[in-house]
This record gives structure tokens, C-alpha cells and sequence, in this order.
């Protein structure tokens, strides 16, 4: 990839583009070869984000179906540590060549960590966006808004409903 | 010539594999077959991307050779005595100064001096001039040309049109003359940029081949009768240096090439004059102030429009329509029309319209991508240096 450095900047608020639009002509969902502790672990939303929680810190990213999608990641932008996000917030925006798509919190609670390795290498939510494409880690201040989330075999049959 | 809604098209985009009332090219199958996305774009489907990605195939194009498929858009061909005065009656270009096989980009105006759309015009070696539009003015331009033409012919003119049944494809890219050449029995060094010959292509007889293109790079458009399109297209895309492209590609490269996209950049909202298109009037037809809107854009070439459109760079977030952009008092001073980040650049890149006394190249503004602002430099365009083949 010809993609030069880009520095990630700032928080993004302004709603545009929702990611719920794009979808993918060719069914995106492939279950990874992983262990099922990691997938029982995590649960989606609608708006395509997932969260996995351990230790009562919830790591996000943006499932594979969301990432073909999308297609090449070239700038990734993500909130500072600290920002507080109810559910449902926009906390960044991930952006192709193409097209800007933005990001939604899954849960309340405070971002904690954020990506370091996406601002020079943004293409990892393509390559890896159960691993190393994580975007942020947050604290879970209502756990019972995660009982609303989608279940991985769940969030498949959505899938397959929005692409039928 | 990529048109406005590429990006709504993506946001629209419907999965069911034959959208209903959209139009499909000859190509359409072949696309399929190749992985290409399909999505509405001026109410055709057309690929947007193919399995390799947008990125990829972006730079393929600036280093090897694309197939775009660009039956979208409407041929038209004009017949008749009178048909030079009636091209000139709608557009700001010398259409009579073009010589046999010469073509060029011009404007179609209103009275308002407005851009009603951006066309290429073809003084065939033939009896008559081939005009293409983009497929999103289709219907409109042919409103404008069958009413012209009707009054024309009431007056005792002698024009008529024929809109054409052939499809068109894009070859683009610093391999194409290697390529096409090895299927063409003229000899490509002598069609040089904005030159146009009707020929055979690998054994396909009724092609015009035209070295024009939307990239920026050395590239033809050809267009072909539609029951042989496929065939041309496989034939093409069996060599290897030549890859299928879509919207998306389309769409980045000609931004680089800082060429307009009507819709976006261009529209009945903005002047030749304001676009910064100026070399389109031709130097008979200012003295002449004989074509759509000549009063109100000859004005505006002596006092200097207000607002210019100007490229931009800058990074972080990429920008994209309509971002405000902002002054050095944090004042808006105009708008975003196209942005992406550039592939070949590792930067940003934007066309917008600023009022005239920010358009200096060099000059820093602010443009306001999700509430923030961010540097952006206005920068001479092409942002990417672009490689006609130019006449030595």
C-alpha cells in the first residue's frame, strides 16, 4: 500500500454516512478460525461494531462484514482517552478512499485505551478486525446494556436478513 | 467522465443482483463474473469496485492499464450542413476550428451562463460530429440538442441527431498504447491526445477509438457496437497488464487529475468562469458572444468571478462534500465539492470553491471535517502530474 503516515486526530462527532448503509454485494461473514471463548465473548450491534469484555473493560472494533464493506481502511479517526460515551454515541469515524463511515459506541461508559498502531497502519481493521484492527477500549458502566447486544450467531442471521 | 451520486450511490447501494429500473451494460455479466460490486449510478449498474479493492486498483492504473466500462454515457452524433452552427449555438467551444478526427472538451451553458453539462466533441473524419455526455445529463442534454435542432430545422437548418446504440469502454493508463496497439491497424503514435479515429479494434470493425480519457493518464475511450462489447472487453482484459476498474477508482484518479465531476465540481449553479475552465471559450466565440450565458460569463471574465474553484490539500481526516471551509478568521469562505484521501499522494486532496480573494495558491484555510478544524493548503491542480500523449 502506497498509504503514507497520517496522524489520527481528535474526536469526531458530526453524524454522516451511517455504516448501516453500506452493504457488501457478496455475503462478508466467515467465522473465524478462533476459539469459541473469545467469540462467545463477543457481541455486536446493529451498526456492524463489536465489544468484547474482560475485566470489566470492553474492547471495540468493527466486524468483518462491516470492514469488506468499508473496503481499504485509510485513516482511522478515534476519540481521546478519557471521552465519555453513553450508548449509541458516535466516538470516530473510520474512512476509505471512497467514503467516511462513522463509528457508534456500543455501550456506556469511558474510553480507556485507543489503537496506537492504526495511525500508521490503518489497513489492520481490513487485515485483523477481531485482533489487532481493535479501535478502543472502554469501561462498562451498565452492564445490562450489553445483554441488548447481538450474540455472534445472532448478529449472522441479521446479516444474512439485511442482505436478503 | 464519472459522474455525481458515486458516493450516495455506495450509501444506496441495493443487493438484490438486478436492481430494479436500472440499466445494464453489455459488460454487465462479464463484471459479475469479474467480482465486480455493482451499484446505481445515473440510473445504470455499474461496478463500483472489483475483489482486488479500490486502492489497488487505483494505483494499477497509474503504473499498468484499466478496463473501465463507460457504456453509461450517452453518444450522440450530429448530421447535417447546418450541424457546426448548431453545436455552437449550445456550447462555448470553436467547434469549427476542430480539424477532421480532432475533438475537445466544452461546456453546454444556459442564458444564465451556468454549466448545464461538460461534453466531448468529435469533428469525425466522417459526416458528423460525435458528442458525448455524461450519463446523469443524459436526458436533459438530449432535451436541449432535440430542441435546438427542431427550431433549427424550422428556420430551413439542415441538422439532425442519432442517438448511438454503441457502449463505450475507458482503456486507461501508461500501458495502454502497448496493449491496444497489438489490436489496432493504425498506428497509435499518430492519435495523439484529443484526436479520434473510427476504426477496427482486435478484429471488432465499427469501433471509434478517441486518446482521451478520465485519469489523467495516456488512455482511449472506445466505443463500440453493443452486441460486441464483451468480446472486445475479454479480449482486452486477457492481457495481463489490464485490469477491470470501477467507480471508486474512477473517481480518485480524476480527482488527482483535478478534473471535475459534473454534479459535484460543476453544475447549473456554477460559470465557466467561476470553475476555472476559461480555456474552453473559444477566442472567436468571446469575440463573438454568441454562445448560452456569453453576456453574463464575458462579464465575469473582465471583472473576475467572486468565488474560484480551487484544489486543496491537506492531512488527517480526509475531506469530503460539502465540508465547509473556512478563512483565516474562522469565516466561512466556501465550500467542498469533491475530497478523498489521494492514493498516489499519501495526502488529501479536495476541490472546493472559495470566494476569489482565498484562492491563491499557497494560501492556508480551515476546512471543518465532524466539527473540528483542519489545515488546508490551496494547491495548483493537477494534485498528480497528468501524461497525455501530446503531440511532439
Amino acid at each position: 500500500m502506497a498509504w503514507l503516515v497520517l496522524r489520527r486526530l481528535g474526536p469526531v462527532l458530526a453524524p454522516r454516512c451511517p455504516r448501516l448503509s453500506l452493504r457488501p454485494q457478496v455475503p462478508a461473514v466467515r467465522r473465524l478460525g478462533t476459539g469459541s471463548l473469545l467469540l462467545s465473548a463477543r457481541k455486536f450491534t446493529d451498526k456492524h461494531e463489536w465489544i468484547s469484555v474482560e475485566n470489566g473493560i470492553g474492547t471495540v472494533g468493527i466486524s468483518n462484514f462491516a470492514q469488506e464493506a468499508l473496503g481499504d481502511v485509510v485513516y482511522c479517526s478515534l476519540p481521546e482517552i478519557g471521552t465519555k460515551l453513553n450508548k449509541d454515541d458516535e466516538f470516530g469515524a473510520l474512512e476509505s478512499v471512497k467514503a467516511a463511515s462513522e463509528l457508534y459506541s456500543p455501550l456506556t461508559g469511558e474510553v480507556t485505551d485507543i489503537n496506537a498502531a492504526l495511525a500508521d497502519n490503518p489497513g489492520l481493521v481490513n487485515k485483523s478486525c477481531y485482533q489487532d484492527g481493535w479501535l478502543i477500549k472502554m469501561t462498562v458502566e451498565k452492564p445490562a446494556e450489553l445483554d441488548e447486544l447481538m450474540s455472534e450467531d445472532a448478529y449472522e442471521k441479521y446479516i444474512k436478513s439485511i442482505e436478503d | 467522465m464519472l459522474r455525481a451520486g458515486c458516493r450516495a450511490a455506495l450509501a444506496r447501494r441495493h443487493l438484490s443482483s438486478a436492481p430494479e429500473g436500472l440499466k445494464q451494460t453489455p459488460l454487465d455479466a462479464l463484471h459479475r463474473a469479474r467480482g465486480g460490486r455493482m451499484v446505481p449510478f445515473a440510473g445504470w449498474s455499474l461496478p463500483v469496485q472489483y475483489g482486488r479493492g479500490h486502492l489497488e486498483s487505483h494505483l494499477h492504473t497509474r503504473r499498468h492499464c484499466s478496463l473501465f466500462d463507460v457504456s453509461h454515457m450517452l453518444q450522440t452524433r450530429v448530421y447535417g450542413r447546418d450541424r457546426v452552427r448548431f453545436l455552437e449555438s449550445l456550447v462555448v467551444g470553436d467547434i469549427a476550428e476542430l480539424r477532421p478526427g480532432q475533438g475537445t472538451l466544452t461546456l453546454l451553458t444556459n442564458e444564465r451562463g451556468d454549466i448545464v453539462d461538460d461534453l466531448i466533441v468529435t469533428n469525425t473524419a466522417e459526416d458528423h460530429l460525435y458528442v458525448v455526455s455524461n450519463a446523469g445529463c443524459a436526458d436533459k442534454d438530449r432535451a436541449v440538442m432535440e430542441g435546438r435542432a427542431a427550431e433549427l430545422r424550422a428556420a430551413g437548418g439542415d441538422v439532425h441527431l442519432e442517438v448511438s446504440g454503441q457502449r463505450a469502454a475507458g482503456v486507461q493508463g501508461p500501458s495502454m498504447a502497448q496493449v491496444l496497439q497489438a489490436g489496432l491497424p493504425d498506428d497509435l503514435t499518430k492519435l495523439t491526445f484529443m484526436t479520434s479515429t473510427a476504426t477496427t479494434v482486435f478484429g471488432v470493425p465499427g469501433c471509434r477509438v478517441t486518446r482521451c480519457g478520465y485519469t489523467g493518464e495516456d488512455g482511449v475511450e472506445i466505443s463500440v457496437p453493443a452486441g460486441r462489447a464483451v468480446e472486445l472487453a475479454e479480449r482486452l482484459l486477457g492481457c495481463p497488464e489490464v485490469w477491470p476498474a470501477g467507480l471508486a477508482a474512477r473517481d480518485s484518479l480524476r480527482l488527482e487529475a483535478g478534473l471535475c465531476l459534473y454534479g459535484n465540481d460543476i453544475d447549473e449553479s456554477t460559470t465557466p468562469v467561476e470553475a476555472g475552465l476559461l480555456w474552453t471559450l473559444g477566442k472567436r466565440r468571446r469575440t463573438a458572444m454568441d454562445f448560452p450565458g456569453a453576456a453574463i460569463i464575458m462579464e465575469q471574465v473582465k471583472e473576475k468571478p467572486k468565488r474560484k474553484r480551487v484544489g486543496l490539500t491537506s492531512v488527517g481526516p480526509p475531506l469530503r462534500p460539502p465540508a465547509a471551509i473556512l478563512g483565516p478568521e474562522g469565516t466561512p469562505v466556501g465550500t467542498v465539492t469533491s475530497g478523498c484521501p489521494s492514493p498516489s499522494l499519501g495526502k488529501n486532496i479536495a476541490m472546493g470553491y472559495v470566494q476569489a480573494a482565498h484562492s491563491r495558491p499557497g494560501t492556508t484555510l480551515t476546512v471543518e471535517v465532524r466539527k473540528k478544524q483542519h489545515p488546508a493548503l490551496v494547491t495548483k491542480m493537477p494534485f498528480v502530474p497528468t501524461h497525455y500523449y501530446m503531440a511532439k
